[in-house]
């Protein structure tokens, strides 16, 4: 390995790191002003030019507070565990084209870390590591509430990678790789090439299992706050909590740019047209991530159970079953 | 709408009590599918994502910046006592009748008076206290020389509750008095500003 090559890596590794950790604070922000909106409030308007500071203050106030370690916990679990959660969130991120490659100076460069030919593999596997956060953390925590957030977290696990994992399998078989941007250069050709027309079954399972991954709303039982406090996060406090709440966030983006890439083109032809248009359509899913939480309820446990194992993944083998034939004959 | 409807507690067609019709539950299991399938393409989730960005969009913020804007207080709003003078004279409206120590149910009035040199009944200690107070309003109810009354006054800051309250802090002072600034309030059984207590203000 050359040195140029470890050098580009090394930048690259710290420009996402950087970049998804800001828009990670600066999701909290928007989350807010749009559940605000939703709900006809005005949302953080005090620090800064519409509470546009908010994002700083918050993260002044993460860094800057006690790190409780309480009593009775396993430490090194419960000392580990956040960054699990923030750590994997980030390491997916290696595999996941974010812009189509460009020039500068004469030096082309890809903006995707490694482009391992089994991307998506790795992309989802590593997304499923980020797991062991919730489940140790609310293991260790010696806290009830903790204690069945990690149950649910282990529940909710085994229930929706069946759903990822299955609903992808279609659309992978029609690319017949699994490296990120094969199957974007599959849909290079326009919005008529787009995965979504091919297998609109696998988009809406997939979109559902992503619900699921994430936690977010109507599959937020993972720490639900209203009925067992923050769930794993209950004991944490600063930037350990902070940590969680970073993975959660960075891990909401990377989920929205897998669906984009995977279903709706990704950057299509790799002009800086196509480009935005991945953007936008990351900021689409994104949204769509704060407008689900600020109209729909939240399901049980047991529900999201029986959705996952009865519903959705004979749905998923069905849907895999179908494409098969269509693609023998 | 008529409360008389609500009245008659019983289910029938006379009044306005209804059973919600609660479909049966499903029993067996194709019932059971069925009502999945009805509930999955009834779009009911579209519905409340449609209800959520048609707010966004219409963007009707009902926040109120409250250190900024302040929603209107209703005219006798119980907030902290006031203990007022008389327009005339500039005399202390109470008398010294001792009603609102012994109406109030708190028990948290305490009094002083004596007898002046002119024969009147001075009152020389009076407070309240807040720890106690639950803003019922029977002091200013039972009154009957209007001399305490409710202010509007809801953002306090001190470091003792007892600064509020004590006679002091109560009475009007007399320069607001002769600038006008004594409020009374409105409506049923009040007087008019700058016209002296004649008689009795509660009309019972
Ligand atoms: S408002 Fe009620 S509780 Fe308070 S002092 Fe008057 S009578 Fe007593
Ligand atoms: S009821 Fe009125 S007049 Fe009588 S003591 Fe109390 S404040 Fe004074």
């Amino acid at each position: 390995m050359d040195m140029a090559f470890i050098i580009e890596t090394i930048v690259k590794i710290v420009v996402i790191l950087l970049v998804f950790s800001a828009l990670a604070g600066l999701g909290t922000y928007f989350e807010r002003k749009v559940l605000a909106f939703m709900q006809r409030r005005l949302g953080p308007m005090h620090v800064g030019p519409f509470g546009l500071l908010q994002v700083a203050a918050d993260g002044i106030k993460l860094f800057t507070k006690e790190d409780i370690i309480p009593q009775n916990v396993v430490k090194p679990i419960f000392k580990i565990a956040p960054v699990i959660t923030a750590a994997t969130a980030f390491m997916a991120a290696a595999a996941i084209p974010f812009w189509p490659q460009f020039t500068v100076f004469g030096y082309t460069v890809h903006p995707i870390v490694a482009d391992v030919n089994i991307g998506i593999l790795y992309v989802l596997g590593v997304m499923a590591i980020g797991l062991y956060g919730p489940l140790l953390g609310g293991m260790a925590s010696a806290n009830k509430f903790s204690l069945i957030s990690a149950a649910r977290s282990a529940a909710v696990f085994i229930s929706y990678e069946v759903i990822s994992g299955l609903s992808l399998l279609a659309p992978l078989m029609l690319v017949g790789s699994l490296s990120l941007i094969d199957i974007n250069n599959y849909q290079a050709g326009g919005i008529g090439n787009w995965i979504v027309w091919s297998q609109p079954v696998a988009f809406i399972l997939f979109w559902i299992a992503a619900f699921a991954e994430t936690g977010r709303t109507p599959f937020h039982l993972v720490a639900n706050d209203h009925e067992i406090i923050d769930g794993f996060g209950t004991e944490y406090s600063g930037m350990r909590w902070g940590l969680f709440f970073i993975g959660e966030y960075a891990n909401m983006f990377f989920i929205s740019f897998v669906i984009a890439i995977i279903f709706l083109g990704g950057f299509g032809d790799g002009s800086i047209a196509g480009a935005f248009q991945l953007l936008l359509k990351v900021a689409f899913f994104f949204f769509f991530f704060l407008w689900t939480r600020a109209a729909w309820p939240d399901v049980r446990p047991d529900q999201l159970m029986w959705l996952c194992w009865k519903v959705l993944m004979p749905i998923a083998v069905i849907n895999v079953v179908i494409t098969g034939l269509v693609m023998m004959f | 709408m008529h409360s008389e409807p609500l009245n008659d507690r019983n289910v029938s067609e006379h009044s306005a009590y209804y059973y919600v019709d609660i479909e049966e539950y499903p029993t067996t299991g194709w019932d059971k599918f069925k009502q999945v399938v009805k509930r999955t393409f009834r779009g009911e989730l579209f519905v409340g994502l449609w209800v959520v960005m048609r707010e966004m969009i219409k963007f009707d913020i009902h926040t109120v910046k409250y250190p900024l804007e302040k929603l209107p207080i209703g005219p006798r709003y119980r907030a902290v006592h006031k203990l007022l003078r008389l327009w005339e004279s500039g005399y202390e409206r109470c008398i010294g009748c001792g009603l609102c120590e012994k109406i109030c149910i708190s028990d948290c009035i305490r009094m002083d008076t004596k007898i002046d040199e002119n024969s009147r009944k001075e009152v020389t200690e009076y407070s309240i206290n807040l720890g106690r107070c639950i803003f019922c309003g029977y002091c200013a109810e039972v009154c009957p020389e209007l001399a305490i009354v409710h202010g509007q006054r809801y953002e306090n800051g001190s470091e003792q509750r007892a600064h509020f309250v004590i006679k002091d802090d109560m009475l009007t002072p007399l320069d607001f008095l002769t600038s006008g600034q004594q409020a009374e309030y409105p409506g049923f059984g009040a007087i008019t500003p700058n016209e002296s207590v004649t008689k009795t203000p509660l009309a019972y």
